[in-house]
């Protein structure tokens, strides 16, 4: 956890010299196509890696009933059984978490009046769902609203979403909900691995890593927005220079906590394709959660069965036919009889 | 050998395409290279110095607004001693008399809606 932790700090500390070294080319321009490229074809690859593996069982989870006689009623979004059903669960999979919301938690009793004795319950328990649910949005509509410095004009769609993200006109410049809400979660999911012991146990650094490298992430751009303020229209400018493939940085006065921000950003593009954070793609390739539970319908083959060499009984017989009549052994159709006989 | 074919390629030509919208979309408008902004010729210097009104111009007028409707204080001391009235329309306005050029150059490109203007009059053409 705090290898993790001081990782985070040390790229953000190199990060802060480098741009008063005067190494902004490397961070702010080379960093930033190389995190592009590796994240793209990283991600690629992995898709790819993922479409060859074979599936060889139909291993659905099953949340519900799955398709049986008529009479039994049938859970259609837990057990689809066609493929317009499994793209239903999906799309809620994916918008709602609906298999996070059936999370629980395990609570063991020494002496319970029920069983007169050690008893453990599983409570429901929706605070994973809730801040996960909490993150994942805040994320996606803070990294919308980033769009105002890749596009000119700005779309009115964008500042709309700053207008509802704002509503509350806290401050100058305007307090962003979604800003303070994804700190918010993501402290949650952080503090969740440090103080529940039995996930503590399980936590390995790649779980704390990008955790705090996202709590990296979300304080410098907190830090940009509210405190040691970057100067927009001069990072805009820098920005657009980069998705223009022309990138200017000479004449421009970008702030040290922007370039850690950017650095910042590059290392969690060039970290997602080889982490656990590949489940954006991966999701969608889950044989748990792709597959129609149609395993009384259709036989699932193993793809990687190799072909079978079937040897029938007509054939058996036609090859041993003559040795199998010396031995006075039945057969369903006799040897050519000799005409003398 | 790919399973699902089809169903794969469409996922990755649709992950890359969102992927990589930072750099295509800006392709639709137009690229932004300079602020466009015009400062007062007649001026040397602002309230504090340019640094610091480029980055921090917004917490201040947030702070002024403060001062003069809920404290009632008009006098601002800036970092070199000078005094100012604590006013937007007194102050602020008398060098920068153009909305369109000056204030709206960077906010309408960067998404910037400030509710100055929910208050205050814009001023449409410079005296």
């Amino acid at each position: 956890m705090l290898e993790s932790l001081l990782v985070v700090l040390l790229i953000g500390a190199i990060a802060w010299v480098g741009s008063y070294m005067g190494l902004t080319i490397l961070f702010g321009v080379i960093l930033p196509y190389v995190a592009v490229c590796v994240f793209v074809i990283g991600l690629v690859r992995r898709m790819v890696y993922w479409a060859k593996s074979p599936v060889p069982f139909a291993i659905p989870t099953t949340g519900g009933q799955e398709r049986s006689l008529d009479f039994i009623k049938h859970d259609k979004l837990d057990c689809p059984n066609t493929k317009w059903g499994v793209v239903v669960r999906m799309f809620l999979e994916v918008c709602c978490f609906r298999s996070l919301f059936r999370n629980t938690h395990a609570v063991s009793f020494e002496q319970d009046p029920v069983s007169k004795g050690p008893r453990l319950v599983y409570y429901s328990s929706k605070w994973l769902w809730f801040f996960s649910l909490l993150f994942h949005y805040c994320f996606f509509i803070v990294f919308l609203r980033h769009f105002r410095f890749f596009m000119e004009p700005v779309p009115c769609c964008i500042s709309f979403i700053e207008a509802v993200d704002g509503f509350l006109q806290i401050g100058s410049p305007r307090f962003f909900l979604t800003g303070g809400l994804l700190l918010v979660a993501i402290l949650f999911l952080l503090c969740r691995r440090i103080f529940d012991q039995r996930l503590r146990y399980i936590s390995l650094i790649n779980d704390y890593f990008p955790l705090f490298l996202l709590l990296g992430i979300v304080l410098s751009g907190l830090c940009l927005r509210y405190f040691d303020k970057a100067e927009i229209a001069q990072v805009k400018i820098f920005i657009m220079s980069l998705t223009h493939f022309s990138p200017v940085v000479s004449n421009l006065d970008l702030n040290a906590m922007f370039i850690v921000h950017l650095t910042l950003v590059c290392t969690l593009l060039i970290y997602f394709p080889f982490s656990k954070l590949v489940h954006m793609p991966g999701i969608f390739f889950s044989p748990t959660r792709n597959l129609p539970t149609n395993t009384r319908e259709v036989r699932h083959i193993n793809p990687w069965n190799p072909p079978k060499q079937f040897f029938t009984y007509p054939e058996y017989e036609d090859r041993y036919r003559e040795a199998m009549a010396q031995a006075g052994l039945p057969l369903e159709k006799q040897p050519n009889q000799k005409p003398a006989e | 050998m790919l399973y699902n074919k089809s169903a794969v390629y469409i996922g990755i030509v649709i992950l890359v395409i969102l992927l990589t919208s930072p750099f295509w979309v800006g392709l639709f408008g137009h690229n932004y290279t300079s602020t466009g902004i015009t400062t007062p010729k007649d001026q040397a210097t602002c309230i504090e110095n340019a640094d610091f009104m480029r980055a921090q111009h917004m917490r201040l007028l947030n702070e002024w607004r403060d001062k003069a409707l809920r404290d009632e204080t008009r006098t601002y001391v800036a970092t070199d001693g000078k005094k100012w009235e604590i006013s937007l329309q007194n102050t602020c306005m008398r060098c920068h008399t153009n909305y369109k050029s000056f204030c709206e150059k960077c906010h309408l490109s960067n998404s910037v809606s400030p509710y100055c203007w929910t208050c205050h009059i814009i001023p449409t053409e410079g005296k």
